[in-house]
């Protein structure tokens, strides 16, 4: 499997750690943890992606229903460790300002708790 | 420095049509991150090697290894492994025009992927934002301009976040305002998903603008491979030829002229 996810609780954030690539064949594992997680209305959700070699377009798009879903309760989402090439990718497609995005997953998890 | 892989190797690439041989034994290396153009007048063959390429013909010998895969005698289940990572923008768009432009681009996420359709939908969305066409899923081929579908077949190419895209004259038939802006597209595509990307083209306004190198197809043969500065300084005289735009000069050897009057095949 080229995709490992682990779920863990840093009070109060509930952090979802992905690790490998984010493809159009793992991608829907992602999925299946972020809409579980929305559906019990979670929040806030923080997907840290600093073990993240690649995440294409199905990656991106799965972040994306997750922040829909989160907002749809008013939920928090946000992400963390965000490498450079991937950041390129939220560039492009101008998704650098729709997601709350934190350097590390303390950082994150200091924004929530401030 | 570490010595980069050819993506894509080409060996000894012959291909006849009956008596007529169209590619003579083609050598070619093209490189990760790099948008390789290949480029002639019509007729040379670059449209044959693009469909040989991307598996659409099969060649008369030869070899074409993509990503360390035999492509030409792989079976089916292989080369459909492979060609999932390939996209391709055809010269006519080739958009299936009884589906919307939306449902074009989704097509092969839904044919060849197990991603839920919420996911799907929005990668769709995002694909034809990529080509300045968000807004127009819905609607069908015909109600778009020359420029935008050929935009939304880009999008429809790479629907599957390709390693390589291959392009046939993406800028054939588009006014030069609307074709520098497909050019325009490709370089940022390329800067964005870190692509291989293989442009046939005559187009030498598109060349200079997109290429990192060039090869130049000439009776079947490559003439020329090198970067746009090398081809630009090139003395050879075909090179050349095609810089300065100057026409064929008219030789006819009598001869065979009369023997191919008069040939009954």
């Amino acid at each position: 499997m080229n995709l490992e996810i682990k779920t863990v609780y840093i009070d109060p954030v509930t952090a979802v750690q992905v690790a490998g690539e984010v493809d159009l064949y793992s991608s829907p594992q992602l999925r299946k943890i972020l809409v579980a997680l929305t559906e019990k209305r979670t929040t806030p959700i923080l997907v840290d992606l600093a073990e993240v070699r690649y995440l294409d377009s199905s990656g991106l798009a799965t972040l994306i229903e997750g922040l829909k879903q989160c907002q749809r309760y008013k939920g928090r989402f946000m992400l963390s460790g965000i490498s450079e090439e991937v950041k390129q990718v939220f560039e492009l497609t101008r998704l650098v300002n729709v997601f709350e995005i934190h350097a590390t997953v303390a950082a994150a998890v200091e924004s929530v708790s401030k | 420095m570490v010595e980069k892989k050819p993506i894509i190797q080409i060996r000894r690439l012959t291909t006849s049509y009956g008596r007529h041989q169209i590619l003579r034994g083609i050598d070619l290396d093209i490189y990760p991150d790099e948008t390789f153009v290949i480029l002639g007048r019509s007729g040379c063959g670059k449209s044959t090697l693009l469909r040989h390429l991307v598996g659409l013909e099969k060649p008369t010998g030869g070899s074409i290894t993509i990503k360390g895969m035999d492509v030409v005698n792989a079976d089916e289940h292989e080369r459909a492994a492979i060609l999932k990572k390939m996209g391709m923008l055809f010269q006519n768009g080739a958009m299936f025009n009884s589906m919307s432009v939306g449902e074009n681009v989704a097509l092969p996420l839904r044919e060849h992927t197990p991603l839920d359709p919420a996911t799907i939908q929005i990668m769709t969305r995002l694909k034809l934002e990529l080509v300045g066409l968000s807004g127009f899923a819905d609607y069908m081929p015909a109600q778009l301009s020359g420029g935008m579908r050929k935009r939304a077949s880009l999008a429809r190419a790479l629907a599957m976040d390709p390693d390589i895209l291959f392009c046939d004259e993406p800028s054939a038939g588009l006014d030069p305002i609307v074709a520098v802006g497909i050019d325009h597209l490709i370089l940022r595509l390329k800067a964005a998903f870190k692509m291989c990307i293989v442009v046939v083209t005559h187009e030498l306004a598109s060349v200079f603008l997109i290429a990192d190198r060039i090869a130049l197809l000439d009776g079947g043969l490559v003439r020329f491979i090198g970067t746009r500065q090398e081809f630009t300084a090139s003395t050879d005289p075909r090179v050349r030829q095609f810089l300065e735009r100057r026409p064929d000069e008219d030789q006819i050897d009598p001869e065979m002229y009369v023997n191919s009057l008069l040939e009954n095949d």
